[in-house]
């Protein structure tokens, strides 16, 4: 079936099987490999993708149901130049070991700090009660979620938020650019 | 764990999902999703065809009246978290939503969902037997009501025909001083219930309970009332012995299985304790 | 050497990658041309494999294959142990492939290589398999009675006997004024990583190179396993590591999958991938941690102990994989854990049943006996009216008495020695930290409705196994450093803590250690790769030997271009110095590389005490805890940051082994916990009081570094330490845990039943 949607900030149409997930259908069609899959049955949330900003399970839905919506996955809300604060924060706080749930875990705190910038530590951890980490014990992530909490505030003097029609457009060029987190320098 | 192919329609109207219902034997209907797509990723299911009821409109309204609660089939938890008049024209159904699955679920799961698919364990089959609620639904033979304490038929079968869609949840309306309180047992916090129980009663002239209602889930194959404890409740000053009393004719009542996360012992002294709670909760 | 990255809290350079996304894990990559394999799994625990029918799967569209054992020649290629391989273990070892018998329900019998995996799996349901039922073995009962056997040759289910033994154990226990027997049992549970197995396979034919996507933990190793089943020589595979996510000794092993994911690619002509979903996971990754004791304890009425001794007994599963002996044997060797007892017979007996095989889970068999053992000295302590705590540190291992032998295991003659450390000291301040003159006065106490708990452990952790690892340090045309290494990363963060131990091995900023390659074959001649808590000391090990070494060619170059002799070289951070005051810049130099190793035969003791303060809800039996400190001495400390995460992590793993992970089987060898909505993993919201204290006060002595193994010993205390608060939270019933996990429904029915023996004594 013709598809169409909106990914990162971009138009994209596909030609997929009603029964392709939205989850798969980013990894395998558009090549955006960020969203992760972990369980396939709604659980883990590493799949956890944005849609109309709203944190949803990407392996719970059909990629045909994304007809005409927008979706955000971690490269929409990730740039080349800088971490975000939220990344900065999770490395700053070593809220990541292995890195296969970071994504679903960035996706689901930044759906909940933009609308929850001022949650506390009981709201974060019931929001990420569904997202599995196995590495990190979750203290680290919840107290990295908090530390991000003021760059989402808007009258705060945190840094102003990511917004995420104005990120840089990634689609397709995933595979090519992969490289570029590795540089320590 | 790929899901198994199938044909997928999007209609706009209700008409045209009956249609496609009602011609397709082995179709499904779709509407959050987030119990169904398990069950086709795990292979349990596979039918033909998938009706997603994604683009009607009108079933997404919650409306507040004079007659209580209504609530479109396509409502989500989190509308109805983020809905402000809930909290006091429905307090029992947000206590009860504050325990459903987690964030991601809550922005895609719907109410309609989850009473079609009528787990023994959910909250939102308890809440709606607990209330006597009534589910409107629609079908090739047109549209009928049904009263949950008949729609729940056993565990994932309902009295929904083949071809009916459930368009509406009536929740009869909530005196401001009636008494409510909602316990819930999970192993995990956002997990099924392995017990939980809803209650609420009014208070008479005399201060006495009346219009007693003990809901209880995770304790047999349907969500259930427990009229022998809301016996207990009717007419009584609703004190320590009385919520001791309802609580054992609770677990006295009900007919639970073991599973692998509990015994079927742990299960009927559990809800019991649940009720006592719920009680505790309703009477401070 | 300076001292300027080592010791201090440096963020992950790997972040940088994995926040964005940008990580590559297996699944990821998609050459030209690609199949998808998917798995046709035994449904059934115990039966005779009579036929496998493909034909009508072969008709589906998009499949183009399907394999099975006839495929593979005669037999399909066995899968050798790699610890332990002792010939005893030989005839239970694991095919490839199912060929005449199935022995546990997802045991490989057929692969389908499709133009999707879902086209594959549709194809699964088109395969007819003739399996002739036999009664299967689930458990250590069935297995002792022998009535079923999986292995009819051998005549028995039990593949071997461990012992360990010191001192003289049977005269011990024959003058002991106290002795006290008890029975013990940890569950089946698993390291379940989040990112699932996968494996991709490319068979260029052209030149014979065989490339294999998806090694972890292990690449060397599997790669010569893989030559001799596969024939090609081991300079034919290349075995590419990826990021990986998670491994916790059960990725990274030797599976059937891989040999016939790349046996597929090779067969077929095309890359082949296959990536295992959750529900093949929880069936096929290694089991774990199945096992019951019997076990005895001599003490004096002062609480010395006397002796140990006992019989274990592990379930492991239908066949024994690379590493499923370790186990066994660690149960055996480390009953004793941290305390003086010189007196130890104690026996593991391993049963083969008709369950998913067995493998390492992080701590094994430490995790198990330390909540045996500690359990045990609580029991005690009660009996003798001794203060737990005082009982304990009178037995403690003194630092004047290290190195400290333990017993010896037979067979394959093991003997060890504990390093170093100060037992005691972090034990004192495990009491400081959680404040435990104070909070003991809650001990068994009910307070609005919850009795409270208190309870102390002590465990050590064995790390750093040898016999070897390798390293490399070359300089670029830049003046930067690419470090290799023989180790491999499984999410811990090693590009890291090897770059901090380079940049002050080579007294060069951080930034100049441009890239730390691991895993991967291609890189060095050999490796050995990340397990027991190795990386840091081995490889850490390695590395200062191969920048010494690099500092001598170094030398020797600028001493013949600067005229001076090796010895009168100065190396600057971005200069080298002759003895006349000429400079050369390092970057002159780029090309000289040079390779260390460091081998070893002893192991590294970290060690340390947990305690803990927890309510018990007495009507649903849950648990919470108020507040967990783990304290533990690591020898040398590397990066706070990263040490602090392994500790945290692991203890949340032994918290999820205490309370929640349970892998269950029916009578049939049906696996019930087949999803995550049964198979409980803690979240976010289960345990979040919880604290760690990292300790340096004794160096390693048998390494360079001075550091110690610190990547499982959160969780090995956990078990134990929980078991023992929930009883004093509840003495007032008088419920002594047995058995793990402790989950609602158990503790619930253990004061249930403690209630109805009171009432009947009444």
């Amino acid at each position: 079936m013709a598809t169409r949607f909106e990914v990162n900030g971009k138009a994209v149409e596909v030609a997929v099987e009603p029964r392709l997930t939205l989850a798969d259908c980013l990894r395998h069609v558009l090549r955006l490999t960020g969203t992760h899959v972990g369980c396939e049955h709604g659980v883990c949330g590493a799949c956890t993708v944005l849609l109309d900003g709203e944190a949803v399970r990407a392996c719970l839905l059909l990629a045909v149901q994304a007809e005409g919506r927008s979706i955000t996955t971690i490269e929409g809300l990730s740039s080349d130049e800088d971490l975000t604060p939220l990344q900065k924060s999770f490395r700053k706080h070593h809220a990541l070991q292995c890195g296969f749930c970071t994504p679903g875990m960035i996706t689901t705190a930044h759906a909940l700090l933009s609308e929850e910038p001022d949650c506390d530590a009981d709201r974060v951890r019931e929001v990420l009660s569904g997202n599995l980490c196995r590495c990190t014990g979750y203290i680290s992530i919840v107290e990295a979620v908090l530390d991000a909490r003021s760059a989402y505030r808007k009258d705060g003097a945190g840094e102003p938020k990511q917004s995420r029609s104005r990120e840089r457009d990634r689609v397709g060029a995933h595979g090519a650019s992969r490289d570029d987190g590795r540089e320590p320098r | 764990m790929k899901l198994p192919a199938f044909d997928y329609a999007c209609p706009t109207t209700l008409a045209e999902a009956v249609t496609l219902l009602a011609a397709h034997e082995d179709a499904k209907v779709l509407a959050g999703g987030q119990s169904l797509v398990p069950m086709l990723a795990f292979r349990v299911t596979a039918p033909s065809l998938l009706v997603d009821l994604g683009r009607l409109s009108g079933l997404k309204d919650i409306r507040i009246g004079d007659d209580g609660v209504r609530l479109g089939a396509l409502v989500r938890w989190r509308d109805i978290l983020d809905n402000a008049g809930l909290a006091r024209a429905h307090p029992l159904l947000v206590a009860a939503v504050h325990h459903v699955a987690h964030y991601q679920i809550r922005n895609r799961g719907t109410v309609g969902g989850s009473i079609a698919h009528a787990d023994p364990a959910a909250e939102m089959p308890g809440i709606v037997t607990a209330c006597d609620a009534e589910i409107a639904v629609t079908g090739k033979a047109g549209t009928r009501v049904i009263p949950a304490a008949e729609f729940f038929v056993s565990a994932l079968t309902t009295a929904l025909a083949p071809d009916e869609i459930i368009t509406e949840i009536h929740f009869p309306a909530w005196p401001a001083a009636r008494r409510f309180g909602f316990e819930e047992f999970a192993l995990r916090r956002g997990d099924f219930a392995i017990a939980a129980a809803a209650v609420f009663y009014d208070h008479n002239a005399a201060g006495r309970a009346i219009n007693a209602h003990v809901g209880v889930i995770g304790v047999g194959d349907r969500p259930a009332r427990i009229a022998a404890a809301e016996a207990v409740l009717n007419g009584a000053k609703v004190d320590a012995d009385t919520i001791a009393r309802a609580a054992a004719a609770t677990s006295a009542a009900v007919t639970p299985q073991d599973d692998i996360h509990a015994s079927a012992a742990y299960r009927r002294s559990l809800v019991g304790t649940m009720v006592e709670r719920a009680l505790l909760a309703a009477t401070t | 050497m300076k001292n300027t990255f080592i010791g201090a809290p440096i963020e992950r350079r790997e972040d940088l990658r994995f926040v964005r996304g940008r990580g590559q894990y297996v699944d990821d990559l998609a050459p030209a041309g690609l199949l998808h394999a998917v798995i046709l799994r035994s449904s059934v625990a115990h039966g005779r494999l009579h036929g496998v029918d493909a034909s009508a799967a072969l008709q589906i569209p998009g499949v183009r294959g399907v394999i099975a054992a006839k495929d593979m020649g005669e037999r399909p290629p066995i899968i050798p142990m790699r610890l332990q391989p002792l010939p005893d273990f030989k005839p239970y070892e694991q095919p490839v492939i199912a060929a005449d018998k199935v022995r546990y329900v997802g045991e490989p019998v057929a692969v389908v290589l499709a133009d999707s995996a879902a086209i594959g799996e549709d194809a699964l349901e088109a395969i007819s398999v003739d399996i002739e039922p036999l009664p299967p073995v689930t458990d250590l009962a069935g297995a002792a009675a022998g009535a079923s056997l999986l292995f009819e040759p051998t005549g028995t289910n039990i593949a071997l006997k461990f012992r360990a033994e010191r001192g003289d154990a049977a005269a011990a226990f024959k003058d002991a004024p106290y002795r006290r027997r008890e029975r013990f049992k940890v569950q089946r549970h698993y390291g379940l990583t989040m990112e699932p197995r996968g494996l991709l396979a490319e068979w260029d034919a052209a030149v014979g190179i065989l490339r294999v996507f998806g090694a972890a933990k292990v690449p060397f190793f599997n790669r010569r396993i893989l030559a001799g089943q596969i024939g090609l020589p081991e300079t034919a595979i290349d075995m590419v590591e990826n990021d990986v996510g998670g491994g916790f000794g059960a990725r990274g092993e030797f599976y059937p999958e891989d040999f016939l994911i790349p046996f597929a690619a090779r067969h077929i002509g095309r890359p082949v991938k296959w990536i295992e979903d959750r529900r093949e996971n929880l069936m096929t990754m290694n089991h774990a941690r199945e096992a019951e004791v019997d076990v005895e304890i001599a003490c004096t009425r002062d609480g010395k102990i006397l002796g140990l001794r006992g019989n274990a007994y592990t379930d492991m599963g239908a066949y024994m994989r690379t590493n499923g002996a370790v186990g066994s044997r660690n149960i055996a060797q480390f009953m004793s854990g941290p305390y003086r007892i010189e007196n130890i017979d104690i026996d593991t007996t391993l049963f083969m049943t008709n369950k998913t095989p067995v493998g390492t889970y992080r701590g094994p068999g430490r995790f198990e006996t330390d909540f045996f053992r500690e359990r045990l000295l609580d029991l005690v302590a009660k009996d003798l009216r001794l203060d737990p705590i005082e009982f304990r540190r009178r037995n403690l291992v003194a630092d004047a008495e290290m190195p400290y032998r333990l017993a010896t295991i037979t067979p394959f003659e093991s003997k060890d020695e504990l390093d170093s450390g100060d037992y005691a000291a972090t034990l004192d301040r495990c009491l400081a930290e959680i404040g435990w003159n104070e909070k003991r006065k809650l001990q068994g106490r009910l307070i609005d409705g919850r009795y409270h708990g208190l309870a102390l452990g002590c465990f050590i952790e064995g790390g750093a196994a040898g016999p070897k690892e390798t390293a490399k340090v070359a300089l670029n045309d830049d003046a930067t450093f690419t470090v290799s290494m023989g180790s491999s990363a499984v999410g811990q963060g090693v590009e890291t803590v090897f770059a901090q131990i380079a940049a002050d091995a080579l007294e060069v900023p951080l930034d100049r250690i441009r890239e730390v390659l691991h895993g991967s074959t291609a890189y060095l001649t050999e490796g050995y790769g990340a397990y027991h808590s190795r990386s840091v000391v081995m490889g850490g090990s390695a590395l200062l030997d191969a920048v010494e070494k690099f500092r001598a060619a170094l030398r020797a170059e600028a001493g013949k271009r600067l005229g001076c002799t090796a010895e009168g070289v100065k190396i600057g951070d971005d200069k080298v110095k002759g003895v006349d005051g000429r400079a050369l810049p390092l970057k002159d130099f780029a090309g000289i590389a040079a390779e260390g190793f460091f081998l070893n035969k002893k192991h590294t003791w970290t060690y340390g005490a947990h305690a803990a303060h927890v309510t018990v809800d007495a009507k649903t039996g849950r648990v919470e805890i108020l507040d967990y400190v783990a304290v533990e001495d690591v020898g040398r400390i590397i990066n706070p940051l990263t040490l602090k995460g392994q500790v945290i992590g692991s203890l949340v793993q032994g918290l999820g082994g205490a309370f929640l992970e349970h892998l269950v089987y029916d009578e049939h060898g049906q696996l019930l916990t087949g999803s995550l909505m049964d198979y409980l993993l803690p979240t976010a919201s289960d345990f979040p009081n919880l604290r760690s204290f990292a300790t340096d006060q004794k160096p390693s002595p048998i390494n360079p570094l001075g550091a110690k193994g610190a990547g499982e010993g959160g969780m090995i205390a956990a078990g134990g330490v929980m078991a023992n608060a929930v009883a004093n939270a509840l003495a007032d019933f008088g419920v002594e845990p047995r058995e793990l996990p402790l989950s609602p429904p158990r503790v619930w029915e253990m004061i249930n039943a403690a209630r109805q023996t009171k009432q009947a004594a009444e």
